[in-house]
Formats: C-alpha cells, structure tokens, sequence
C-alpha cells in the first residue's frame, strides 16, 4: 500500500489556488526530492501530508487514512510522520534532550529510562551526544537541524517530511545535515519525501524527483531520468539548467 | 504622621491587612482568569474566541468602580446580598483579569509560530503544545507587563473605600476625618500602599532577571 497517496487534491488559500489536481503516490521506503522554484507549492504540498494545512478538494491518505475526511485526527498520522523544519522550530525552552525525550513521553507514554536512553543512541547516531544539556540557543544551525531529525526519529515514524532543511544553514553545515538524512535513507526503511535545493543530495539518494511549478506536478521521473537523462517538461530543464550552473 | 501611627495603628494595620487579603484573592484568580481567556483567544475554535474577545471587551472598558457598583447595589436587590468586600473583590477580579488576559494573550503571539508547529508535528495536541511549549515561553516575556498589572490591581484595591470594604484606603478615610488631620493620613496611607507594592516590583524584577 502506498505511504502518501494524492488524489485530485486541490488546495487554496482564500481566491489564490495553491495546489493544482495533485495527483501522486509515493510507496512506503521511497526517498522522494520535490524541487520547484519558490511559490511553486512544494512547501504547501508537503505541509498538507501531516495535515499542517488542510486541503480543499480530493482526498490525500497518509498511512492509510485520509485526512479529507473530517474524522481523521492528524494526531493520529503525526505519530507516524515526522517533520523537519527550515527554521527547526527546537522547543526554545527545553535541553536538546527533552527536545527529544518530550513527545515519546507524553505522546506515546514511553517508559523514561527507555525514553532516555532511545534519546542518547540518536543523539550519537548523529554525532551531538555532548550537547545533551544545552539548549537549542547554544547550538549552531547545522546542530539543531540535526536534533531536529533526531527528534523527529524518537517518534520511531514511518515517514518523515523535510522542508528546505538545509536552507537557512551556512554552507559548511549543510554536508552534517545532509549526511544524516543520506543515512537515514540508506539505512533504513523509512519513507521520506524531502523538499530540497540540494541536487547532489537528489542525485545520489533519490529515487524519485518531482519538479512543481505554479502548484502542479510538472515532472515525476526517477532520479536517474532526471539527472542524467533530459526531464520532457520544458520548464523542469530550464530550471535544472539554471540550478546545476550555480 | 507619628501620632497618627500611634493613636490609628490597630486601624491603618487592619485595613492594610483587607487591603493585602483583597489583593491576594483578586491577584490568583485574575491570574488564573485572565490566562484562561487569553489561551481561548487564540484556540481554533471561532466561537471560544468570540467569548473571549466579548470577556475582555466589556470587563476591560467599563470603569472598576461601575462593576463594584453592580456587585454591591445591583445584584443585592435581586438575587443575593453581598458584602463591600467581596463585591469589590469580584469587581477587581473581573476587571484586572481582562487587562491580564490582553497581557498574556501578546506574550502567547510574540512566541515564535514555529514551536507551536514544531510540537504539533512532533505529535502534541494543541494543548499540550500549549502547556509544555508556549504558554513557559509566553510567561517569560509578560513578566514585566505583568508585574505593572499586578501593582495596578493592588492599587486599584482602594476601590473597596466605595463600598465599605474597610481598606486601608477606607480606614484612611475615616482616620482622616476623626483626626482631622488629612495630610498626615493620606501620607500614611501612601506609605502602607508603598509597602505592599515595593516589595512586589522588586520581586517582579527579580523574576525577570531570573528567568531571562
């Protein structure tokens, strides 16, 4: 069964038409790169997955359940899709610990030194076991984008969704996060859709790359096609061109 | 003024000591209140919100004395009687409780949107982003604001002098017309009220040092 299944989703905020037919399925342990110029709706699209913002039209199922349907607790689906942030959005007032102790404790009741000790083996997965204490002020970006994966990992999800995580980071950081996710993609089954300008990162860890432009999928090719191949849709080449020359 | 301490202590003490009971009261529940309609002010929910936006309208625009009014002339006519104190206790509670609601309301918005998105994507219902995540944060900010509408509150207690509540404000009345001695009085007065809201400013401020 497929992890995020669109269909014929339609998204608007007030008169202005964010999201167009969306029609897309992306298999549980897929790794998915969505780029697009700004305001194109990659960000709005991979919002709508944990129900972040709504939609308007069509139904979008998540892990089986559809979040079109009023019934639906996004709580629900959040406990099994993960999110990470441009900004991060770290609980400025907690330790990079109960960053990510806080929601496996109350969310999912896990038992605290279970919690505790799930919470260090992350924090060593991606290397800032000695930050345990600090707050999120203290750290760099590229260190908190990094708590920011593991946190979303305590919630032991079945997908996670990254927007533009290495957007707001300096450039010698962006090879830590990115390594990270490289490893989470490889490692395990985890199905991840990823809204990225990193090309070298689609290009060697992708399966798939969706282009969007004007809120529509224009292109959905596998990343080899992509890449190496020549993407059929005029607009997707042009701004590859644009992004492989920088 | 030394004489007067020394012929009125037992009365300026006691109406310190109203003024102080009616202080604490007001201060907890307005506290309590007040954060209850600006948490409702920014719930999902329109309806919850339009109740609270109404709360605070009216409570905050209408003058403490016409709602102690209402308490102590009003609501003894038709349904219970009440005493000076409690109703200008109730009125100060209503009163205070929609300038601390506006107050806690601007500290939940100038908290990053992000955490709250954050929390909920983590999993967290709303209310336990609210509780975990951005109602600390949000107190954090309003501590000085705060601590400005906890002094207004205990000031504004001597609106219990209009309904015999025998505050300090009213024994200072009184005092002052047995003794004659206004000036002497109300300086007193002055002085007892400074005592009460000194220490509370510098303990706001050191609140504020505290957890910044």
């Amino acid at each position: 069964m497929a992890m995020i299944e669109f269909q014929d989703v339609q998204k608007y905020y007030g008169d202005f038409h964010a999201l167009k037919d969306i029609n897309l399925k992306i298999e549980a342990g897929e790794t998915v790169v969505l780029i697009g110029p700004s305001g194109s709706g990659k960000s709005t699209l991979i919002r709508t997955v944990n129900g972040l913002e709504p939609i308007q039209e069509g139904k979008l199922i998540v892990n089986g359940q559809d979040l079109a349907n009023k019934k639906t607790d996004p709580n629900r689906i959040r406990k099994n899709v993960g999110m990470v942030f441009q900004h991060f959005n770290l609980y400025a007032n907690k330790t990079v610990l109960e960053n990510i102790m806080l929601a496996p404790r109350i969310v999912l009741k896990r038992p605290e030194a279970e919690n505790k000790k799930f919470a260090m083996q992350l924090l060593d997965q991606v290397g800032l076991q000695s930050q345990a204490n600090k707050l999120p002020a203290q750290l760099s970006g590229g260190q908190q984008q990094r708590i920011a994966i593991a946190r979303s990992l305590a919630m032991k999800p079945k997908c996670l969704l990254f927007d533009e995580p290495t957007s707001a980071l300096d450039p010698e950081m962006i090879d830590d996060v990115l390594n990270v996710m490289k490893d989470i993609a490889q490692d395990s089954d985890m199905t991840m859709l990823v809204v990225t300008h990193e090309m070298g990162f689609a290009r060697e860890v992708a399966n798939r790359v969706i282009f969007m432009d004007d809120g529509q999928i224009l292109e959905d090719d596998t990343s080899e096609k992509f890449f190496d191949g020549e993407p059929s849709n005029e607009r997707a080449r042009q701004f590859l061109g644009k992004i492989i020359t920088h | 003024m030394i004489s007067i301490f020394q012929n009125y202590g037992s009365t300026l003490l006691y109406g310190l000591g109203q003024t102080l009971l009616c202080s604490i009261i007001a201060l907890v529940f307005a506290l309590v209140i007040g954060s209850g309609f600006a948490i409702l002010e920014v719930v999902p929910n329109k309806f919850l919100r339009v109740i609270a936006r109404v709360y605070i309208e009216v409570f905050r625009n209408i003058p403490l004395l016409v709602i102690t009014m209402f308490f102590y002339v009003v609501i003894p006519m038709y349904i219970v009687e009440i005493s000076g104190f409690a109703s200008g206790t109730i009125g100060l509670i209503l009163y205070s409780s929609a300038f601390i609601a506006e107050t806690v309301r601007s500290g939940i918005q100038s908290v990053d949107p992000g955490q709250m998105e954050g929390a909920r994507a983590n999993g967290l219902t709303f209310w336990q982003a609210m509780r975990y995540i951005v109602l600390p944060q949000a107190f954090r900010y309003v501590i000085p604001p705060l601590g400005n509408q906890f002094i207004n509150l205990v000031k504004n207690s001597s609106v219990l002098a209009f309904v015999a509540g025998f505050d300090l404000m009213y024994q200072g009345n009184v005092i002052a017309s047995d003794s004659l001695q206004s000036m002497s009085t109300y300086l007193c007065v002055g002085v007892l009220y400074l005592i009460l809201t000194l220490p509370l400013s510098y303990y706001m401020r050191y609140l504020e040092k505290k957890l910044a």
